[in-house]
């Protein structure tokens, strides 16, 4: 079986639906036209350039390269996290803390798959290492972007309630309580909606192309399996982590709720 | 009196230089025009904001204590009080209940739900909430500040009271000068950010 050939008359037409959807939007006044074609645009020339620079890589297997390629997809995811929140920890803290939740768990999550489950030669092959950290890092991003914001927010408009409970003699993360445990659950929610709709609901993205491209179904499935895993892992752990550092900078050695860390964000 | 709460040279931003001791079972109160920084010093002395100068409670100081130690022992009630719970008696495990009849409930209250309190109810039952955790001092912001007369009194006596009885200290503030040479032995104000004594 060959693989269909999609001519950019094709992606034209599925383009020129995105523009219809904006323009209605635009029309019920739901200001979200602007940011659904400016993310539009930003995906197609993203992937546009992945694409020679996946080529480029694929052709000089270097741990180097991998590594470089892997550090700018850290930067960059640990950059939109921060920029998805209405409000973030002054200076350098919310990018520090995601970069780091993300590179702890899905570099950890990734290498370990590699050497441990797909076992390819050499370890890094860029042709294995690049899409799994990338789907890893991209799901472990909205995990920690969505429990960071619904964490940061909860602290900010239940300042009052955390304090009163500080007042009583509770621990900080205990006066943090039902906000911390919100803020985990939005974050995991997504992944445990996924898996749970899995081949009922949704066909999930990887397999689809891994079939599209003409992989044999079983093959297919074994391999969504292992990344659907390795994915609530890697975004479990890495969600986790950012939640706990955040909410630990939220307060100070003496445990005061400190809300004067905070910065609000402008609107994009 | 022995010395119970020491505060030397404490700065919380809006009142600098402040000194004063709170002796066991002494009620001090605590005047100033609105936004003069009353709130600010509580805080300041439960540890909840930052600031400078020392804190010492029965001789030892505020660092010798876990901050939750310390709030236990030195513990604020806000002019409003806050609830995270749907159902009062969350929040009373610790409340006996000849407390909450003192203050002008019976034990049903702990089965109300949050959201119907009254702003003069919430005010009471979170008095009864923090002398739960039996203060050393209690640092009370205006606790009568919603209540008809006769919860005011009830208050007054059952403070009184564990004064007498616990030794707890207490410092109140309050903007009624009356109430102020009713409930306290000694009375400060801040005036132009620094805290003078009123009376005797």
């Amino acid at each position: 079986m060959t693989l269909a050939q999609l001519s950019w008359l094709d992606l034209s037409v599925a383009a020129a639906l995105v523009v219809l959807l904006a323009v209605l939007a635009a029309r019920a006044r739901l200001e979200v036209s602007r940011p659904l074609l400016i993310s539009a645009a930003r995906m197609v020339i993203q992937l546009a350039l992945v694409g020679f620079v996946l080529e480029a890589l694929f052709a000089h297997v270097a741990l180097y390269w991998v590594s470089l390629m892997a550090m700018v997809m850290l930067i960059l995811a640990g950059w939109e996290v921060v920029a998805r929140q209405r409000r973030r920890l002054a200076g350098w803290w919310s990018f520090g803390i995601s970069t780091g939740a993300m590179f702890i768990s899905s570099f950890s999550v990734t290498v370990f798959a590699l050497i441990a489950l797909v076992q390819a030669t050499p370890w890094y092959e860029p042709r294995y290492a690049i899409p799994l950290l990338g789907m890893l890092l991209g799901n472990t991003m909205n995990g920690v972007a969505l429990s960071q914001d619904r964490l940061i927010e909860g602290a900010w408009q239940q300042r009052d309630v955390i304090e009163a409970r500080l007042m009583l003699g509770q621990g900080w993360q205990e006066a943090m309580g039902s906000v911390s445990r919100e803020s985990m659950r939005s974050g995991m929610i997504p992944l445990i909606n996924g898996m749970a709709a899995a081949g009922v609901v949704s066909l999930p993205g990887m397999m689809t192309g891994q079939i599209l491209a003409g992989s044999p179904p079983a093959e297919a499935v074994k391999y969504q399996i292992l990344i659907f895993l390795l994915i609530t892992v890697g975004s479990g752990f890495g969600t986790l982590l950012a939640n706990r550092l955040v909410a630990r900078r939220l307060f100070d050695e003496r445990e005061r709720l400190r809300v004067d860390r905070l910065v609000e964000m402008q609107s994009r | 009196m022995s010395a119970c709460l020491v505060v030397e040279n404490l700065d919380c931003g809006s009142v600098r230089e402040v000194n004063f001791t709170l002796a066991v079972g002494e009620c001090v109160s605590l005047a100033g025009a609105s936004g003069s920084g009353k709130t600010r010093l509580l805080r300041a002395i439960a540890d909840l904001d930052v600031h400078s100068g020392t804190v010492r409670l029965g001789g030892k100081d505020r660092q010798c204590f876990t901050p939750a130690q310390w709030r236990r022992r030195v513990t604020m009630v806000p002019a409003e009080s806050h609830w995270w719970a749907d159902t009062v008696g969350v929040h009373l495990n610790g409340s006996p209940d000849v407390d909450l009849e003192a203050l002008g409930f019976g034990p049903e209250v702990r089965g109300w739900a949050v959201r119907r309190l009254s702003s003069g109810e919430r005010q009471r039952l979170g008095l009864a909430r923090a002398a739960a955790l039996e203060p050393v001092v209690m640092l009370l912001d205006e606790p009568t500040a919603n209540l008809d007369a006769e919860a005011i009194e009830r208050v007054e006596h059952w403070l009184a009271e564990r004064r007498q009885r616990d030794g707890t200290a207490i410092l109140w503030v309050t903007h009624n000068a009356a109430q102020a040479v009713r409930v306290a032995q000694r009375g400060y104000r801040i005036t132009a950010s620094t805290l003078q004594q009123a009376f005797p």
